[in-house]
């Protein structure tokens, strides 16, 4: 989503984009000319005009579960939202009887809270697990 | 759940061409963002829109409540054509 209208959406998706990604952009290019949308959210730059990199990752009840909010000159790591969107999706499977530590991925091992794990997630995960 | 709309004529309206006006203007917009905008939280309802969009050689309108039960990614950006 950005401020440009669905026109310059087009040109763009059928000019430019559609030579970088084969068949064109797979999912909706949404418009919010005058950054009413974005200010919602909180991500709209009223001095520059427009929308700032905000990313929104929301869940099938419609609940935020994480944002992250970039300048314009850095760009998104998309694995790193997808990363995340697998372990909250992991996380709402297990009803919350687990937990992703940090540098999870699918397949490597999560933490059960409780009584038990106080003071002994030493025994259950190293920080190297975070980087590798 | 994507509705396909017509291409119309309407289109976003400019702002105040001379200088000082658009001073007035950006003031009066800072002063009424500063109570109205503010980050959502972590945990709440993600605000519902509607919005014109374009996907896959049609012009579409989006709702947000529309994919309940999916999991959305919702990416803002500065603009087409910007570089990153």
């Amino acid at each position: 989503m950005s401020i440009d209208s669905q026109f310059t959406h087009k040109m763009w998706n059928d000019h430019e984009l559609s030579k970088m990604v084969e068949g064109g952009i797979p999912y909706p290019m949404l418009s919010d000319a005058g950054g009413k949308i974005g200010s919602v959210y909180g991500i709209y730059d009223e001095n520059a005009g427009v929308e700032t990199r905000g990313r929104f990752i929301i869940d099938p009840d419609g609940i935020v579960q994480g944002f992250e909010v970039l300048t314009p000159p850095v760009g998104r790591n998309i694995n790193e939202s997808f990363r995340q969107i697998q372990a909250f999706q992991l996380v709402r499977e297990k009803n919350g009887s687990e937990a992703t530590p940090s540098g999870w991925r699918p397949g490597k091992a999560t933490l059960k809270p409780g009584v038990d794990l106080v003071g002994n997630v030493w025994k259950e995960w190293q920080t190297k697990q975070a980087f590798d | 759940m994507a509705e396909e709309s017509a291409a119309g004529c309407t289109r976003p309206t400019g702002g105040p061409a001379d200088e000082e006006s658009k001073e007035a203007q950006a003031t009066e917009q800072l002063t009424e963002n500063k109570e109205t905008q503010s980050m959502i939280k972590v945990g709440q309802k993600a605000p519902d829109f509607t919005a014109p969009g374009y996907f896959k050689g049609n012009f579409t309108s989006i709702k947000l409540s529309d994919y309940l039960g999916k999991w959305v990614l919702l990416c803002f950006y500065p603009g087409d054509f910007t570089f990153v």
